[in-house]
């Protein structure tokens, strides 16, 4: 079967993202769930041992003392967004990982949950807050306002909407449950980090509402009636750039106070412990008297419950212990084994034989002390379970990895045999698929297949997505691995006489300097993957890899201009001092090309790689990333501080201005119109989202969403891609081919400045001038660089892609989940809709890597003449170089699956790359459309 | 001849691989507390100085350096002044470009201006010694092909080591490995000076495996 090579590179990436996603869906553990059907009304309270009296208050609330504050650390586990934060809140399980990519929307929460069971036990409940809230539990509140939280740039609407109603609620007497939940902070830590102007005064409102809280509770206090509870918590803390969803410190611990006239005042400050966060659901449960969902893994927090008598202690930790032991039951086949079942039952026995004495009437010492004892097994008893429990999140569906692995290999493999062919002036790669089809292998390997699904299946102890898909589609999957196979080794044996038969052929194939920079840079970025510390940093590897590419360009760019020059210039004795060593040289011819006079050409050329890497370098400083460094103040922090407010919008509008001038250079003249309105709304938007002033307007006005302004520039981006779009449609009817290619390329320009508008619209206004640099870079690299000094389109390739990946980092990316900014998937829209938003995040998000991708698209299409292949070739290589990376990854993680920081580190990675596969398969997509367009023209 | 020449520069090699080994030694007797790691400015500055003093003298006495035509002091003394305004420019040069790698622009000025001093004596000033301050032969001895003797294809060797051993040694920087030689710009001096003694190594051992290969125009 012979395919062409882009076609062949988007096959390829295909199957590489099928099998991602297979391994994705072993990887990331299912959470624990009970077998029971959802919100049975099934979990009620277990009999008290040897009892025939159910005790009252237990089923009623706090019963009554005097004021304590309890106060103690909460901790969380690592995930994403705060839906899962709540989830985590109400329901009391571990949220999985997984949950963080399904929840990106909320729906409702199905599981049983804590607002749920108050709801059914007739508790009427009031929600003011985020309205997240009230889509994850719709009709569970008597009375609710729900504020949408998605305009992150908005921090005192938000709270003021949850304030404005609370003096009149405490007043009244109708309600059991009223949950408040504040935004404003979270988003001024997403605005300015922790250490901004804004959070001083934002705490200090929060301190005088809890102060309102306290006194109103204070004065409601009265005989008889049950104690009331004010729990203060957070669903997550805040990094030290302000965002959460990564595993630090700061992030993962945030403070929970109880404060309630049930607790004991205590006389000084005591040191605060450190609790789990699902430990809240059972507590909070049992203190008001309803059953504990049956999916919590957390136990009772036992500091809350110690003034109660030994009787309730005891059957409270019984019902809590009760429940954990379903769950385990449910979730583990081998739950006997397990210390804390056996710990619970031994602590069940021994709480019977303390009942049997306390109905006998027996109150001597040895009661107490019996009791006392089984307390503490209980406790162990309890915090075993749940441990075991959380444990349980860290099982992985073995199978489905394996699988998802082998089927990657197989398509690097595939890849990196068909280089020869791919990579030929023909570009067109033949595989032999028909021949393979025939063989007797292929049938035994699909024998061999099915045999082993079937084995596999029969005997998996665990979950297995791959046993619970229709066997239809098992059979495709297995009948592809094993044709694949089959074409891998009929490949290799066609390479392997021809390796034999030509050995001269690999020796005058010199490889430049350029050649094995971008080799080692390659190779070496894939073995960096392995530490988790290169992980963290990897930005630094990009910006060093960068750095020396562009150090290589100088110095192939000194070696065409300055071989034959008699000259004594002031840059001719640095040339040859670059750090790559300066043993064998390019072999090219120096044609000095038409258009320009050499001379001045010359230093242009010169410059352009150090042009690029002081621009490199001042982006750096602008955006820290990583884990360690991400803390240092930023140029980006110190735009955004709003004390340099109007510093902020000059270099927004010098930066818009320069992103007009690079890009309109190519498009028709209605285009370059509406690219002008455009990005003047992209500044109005800015303007009126509060982030830039106007030179006529002194004092901040009024904040607003900025709805109208953005939609104003979507109408021109989907004006300026339209123009696009129908200039390479016409060029496919046009009889010449001259006009043809001419209306081609201008259409394709267009398409990429259409991008580059809407990539502005969605840019932070620090993060403009990252866009103007990346244009700048572009344009100035493919003027002197790329058409003078004859790359290849392989060489030119992997060079967009690295700078791609550094502007990926250079726009403040990192490899922590943390920092993906959600925020943008809300520009222009009054509430969140799931579609767009995902795909604007995703867009702004990986807008450098596309924008260099698409960069690369125009250049080689506008390249033709020099390079009729470039296309295929270009494509191939995208394939390549995610194909090579990705492969290792997913090797990687799979052997260091046990490894301290798989979750925090690793999985946000694994995600970051299935993602950026997804991209490079979209922009694959692009260049296969083009490249056929081509090839069917005569 | 060959071997003659190969020997030669073998022992001119060796006696500046020793003069690093005396410089990493020698200040403990007259420095208190010295170690490479505490007090690194002040054995990087040793190594520094070191190397051009042995550097300097070793090719002066050999006579490397081509042949002067005019004898006269003025003309001596343009040479060296040169020499001087070269050596600077270099060290500026790579001031920068390690700036541009990424290194603090205020503060550890100092410390990343003494590495681009060792960095231009390990290169530079062995092109000064060996070429004189002629541009045009660096130029020569640079480019492809471009070596007309063992001196130029021993400069290409230590040039290249020692710039690929301070590239290297700035790669575990950034990491949270919190070792004593991750401070900046330990690694990356380390790195150069181990580079620069793998080329001191390679260069006679390259040479004389590849002395069929090596076919010098004459000068
Ligand atoms: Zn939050
Ligand atoms: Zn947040």
């Amino acid at each position: 079967m012979k395919l062409s090579s882009s076609v062949f590179a988007l096959l390829c990436l295909i199957c590489e993202l099928v099998s991602i996603a297979l391994f994705l869906r072993g990887f990331f553990p299912v959470p624990v769930k009970s077998s029971l059907s959802d919100k049975s009304k099934e979990t009620d309270f277990p009999a008290e041992p040897q009892t025939v009296i159910r005790i009252d208050t237990l089923k009623g609330g706090m019963p009554l003392w005097t004021v304590k504050i309890f106060y103690g650390f909460l901790k969380s586990n690592i995930c994403v967004l705060s839906y899962v934060r709540h989830q985590a809140l109400t329901t009391g399980s571990i949220p999985g990982f997984i949950d963080v990519v399904m929840n990106l929307n909320s729906p409702a929460l199905l599981e049983d949950n804590l607002i749920w069971q108050a709801k059914s036990a007739g508790k009427r409940i009031i929600f003011y807050g985020d309205d997240t809230w009230v889509r994850l539990f719709p009709k569970h509140f008597m009375e609710h306002d729900g504020t949408t939280s998605f305009f992150v740039s908005d921090y005192t609407e938000v709270d003021n909407n949850v304030t404005r109603h609370l003096d009149g609620t405490l007043k009244r007497d109708d309600w059991e449950i009223l949950i408040l939940h504040y935004l404003g902070l979270d988003h001024i830590g997403h605005i300015s980090g922790p250490h901004g102007s804004l959070i001083g005064p934002k705490l200090m409102e929060m301190d005088d509402i809890i102060k309102k809280i306290h006194a109103s509770l204070i004065s409601k206090e009265s005989e008889g009636t049950l104690p009331n509870l004010l729990v203060l918590c957070g669903d997550h803390g805040m990094s030290e750039t302000g965002s959460h969803g990564g595993s630090s410190e700061p992030e993962i611990n945030t403070p929970l106070v109880l404060i309630s006239p049930a607790f004991r005042r205590k006389a000084g400050f005591e040191e605060p412990g450190v609790l789990e966060q699902v430990d809240l659901t059972p507590t909070l449960a049992l203190g008001l008297g309803l059953p504990i969902s049956k999916n919590s893994v957390g136990h009772l927090i036992p500091a809350v419950f110690e003034e109660l008598s030994l009787r309730e202690q005891l059957r409270l930790l019984q019902i809590n212990g009760h429940q954990l032991s379903r769950l385990l039951q449910d979730s583990n086949p081998t739950f006997h084994k397990e210390d804390g079942y056996e710990q619970f039952r031994v602590a069940e026995k021994s709480h019977g034989s303390w009942m049997t004495l306390y109905v006998d009437g027996n109150t001597s010492e040895v009661l107490s002390n019996m009791g006392k004892k089984v307390l503490k097994q209980y406790l162990e008893a309890l915090k075993a379970m749940s441990s075991a429990l959380s444990k349980q999140l860290g099982k992985y569906d073995m199978y489905s990895m394996i699988m998802g692995m082998i089927f990657i290999l197989q398509v690097l493999f595939l890849l990196l045999l068909a280089m020869p062919e791919a990579l030929s002036r023909e570009a067109v790669v033949d595989i032999p698929l028909a021949s393979s089809l025939l063989s007797l292998p292929f049938y035994l390997l699909c024998l061999f297949g099915s045999a082993l699904h079937v084995l596999v299946c029969t005997s998996a102890g665990g979950p297995c997505y791959l046993c619970s898909l229709p066997w239809v589609l098992v059979f495709t999957v297995i009948l592809l691995s094993s044709a694949f196979t089959c074409a891998l080794v009929s490949m290799v044996a066609r390479r392997m006489p021809t390796s034999n038969k030509t050995p001269t052929k690999g020796s005058d194939w010199t490889l430049s300097e350029l050649d094995a920079l971008l080799l080692i840079g390659t190779v070496g970025h894939t073995l960096s993957l392995a530490s988790s510390s290169f992980i963290e940093e990897e930005h630094q590897t990009w910006y060093f890899l960068l750095n020396t590419l562009c150090l290589a360009i100088f110095q192939d760019v000194c070696r065409k201009y300055f071989r034959e020059q008699r000259h004594r210039d002031e840059e001719e004795d640095r040339g040859p001092l670059l750090p790559t060593g300066a043993e064998e040289g390019p072999s090219f011819s120096p044609a000095v090309e038409l258009g320009m006079s050499p001379g001045s050409e010359k230093w242009l050329a010169l410059a352009t790689p150090l042009l690029t890497l002081t621009c490199c370098r001042l982006l750096r400083s602008l955006n820290q990333t990583g884990v360690q460094w991400a803390h240092l103040p930023d140029f980006g922090h110190w735009l955004n501080s709003g004390d340099h407010k109007a510093f902020l919008s000059v270099l927004a509008a010098v930066s818009l201005v320069l992103i007009f001038l690079l890009v309109q250079r190519h498009c028709s003249l209605v285009s370059k119109i509406a690219l002008a309105l455009g990005l003047l709304g992209v500044y109005s938007y800015r303007a009126a989202v509060g982030n830039v002033l106007f030179p006529w307007q002194h004092s901040s006005r009024a904040v607003s969403k900025g709805t109208v302004e953005a939609r104003f520039v979507y109408v021109f981006v989907l004006g300026i891609l339209f123009t696009g779009v129908k200039d390479l449609l016409r060029s496919q009817v046009m009889p010449s081919a001259v006009d043809s290619g001419r209306l081609k390329s201008r259409g394709l320009w267009e398409v990429y400045s259409g991008v580059v508008l809407l990539v502005a619209l969605l840019f932070r206004a620090h993060n403009l001038p990252t866009l103007a640099c990346c244009l700048l870079i572009q344009t100035v690299m493919a003027q002197f660089i790329w058409k003078k000094l004859h790359y290849d389109a392989a060489q030119t390739t992997i060079m967009h892609y690295w700078f791609g990946q550094a502007f990926f980092y250079f726009q403040g990316n990192s490899n922590n989940i943390g920092t993906v900014d959600i925020s943008v998937g809300f520009v222009g829209l009054e509430s969140y809709v799931e579609a767009p938003a995902i795909f604007l995040t995703a867009l702004s998000t990986y807008a450098g890597p596309l924008l260099w991708a698409c960069h690369l698209l125009c250049f080689l299409s506008s390249q033709r003449d020099r390079a009729v292949m470039g296309l295929g070739h270009g494509s191939y290589c995208f394939a390549l170089l995610r194909s090579i990376p990705a492969a290792f990854y997913v090797v990687l993680v799979t052997s260091l699956r046990y490894h301290l920081f798989i979750w925090s580190v690793f999985s946000p990675k694994l995600l970051y790359e299935a993602m950026h596969t997804l991209i490079n398969t979209a922009v694959c997509l692009f260049f296969t459309f083009m490249d056929q367009e081509r090839s069917t023209r005569p | 001849m060959w071997d003659v020449e190969i020997r030669g520069m073998a022992s001119a090699h060796a006696i500046v691989a020793s003069s690093i080994f005396m410089a990493t030694v020698m200040p403990a007797v007259f420095v208190e507390n010295f170690s490479v790691y505490g007090t690194h400015m002040v054995w990087l500055h040793c190594v520094a100085g070191s190397v051009a003093v042995v550097n300097i003298a070793v090719f002066w006495l050999l006579g490397i350096s081509p042949p002067t035509k005019k004898n006269t002091l003025s003309y001596k003394l343009n040479r060296l002044f040169r020499s001087c305004l070269y050596f600077l420019l270099s060290c500026l040069f790579f001031h920068t470009v390690v700036v541009l790698y990424g290194a603090p622009l205020l503060e550890s000025a100092l410390e990343t201006f003494s590495l681009a001093v060792l960095l231009s004596t390990l290169t530079t000033l062995r092109c000064l010694c060996i070429l004189g301050p002629n541009v045009q032969a660096w130029i020569r001895v640079f480019s492809r092909d471009g070596a007309m003797s063992v001196w130029d294809t021993s400069l290409q060797i230590t040039t290249g080591c020692s710039v690929i051993g301070a590239w290297l040694g700035a790669l575990p920087i950034p990491l949270d490995w919190d070792r004593p030689w991750q401070i900046w710009p330990i690694s990356c001096t380390l790195g150069a000076t181990t580079g620069f003694l793998t080329g001191l190594l390679a260069a006679p051992v390259w040479i004389h495996w590849h002395r069929k290969q090596l076919t010098y125009k004459l000068k």
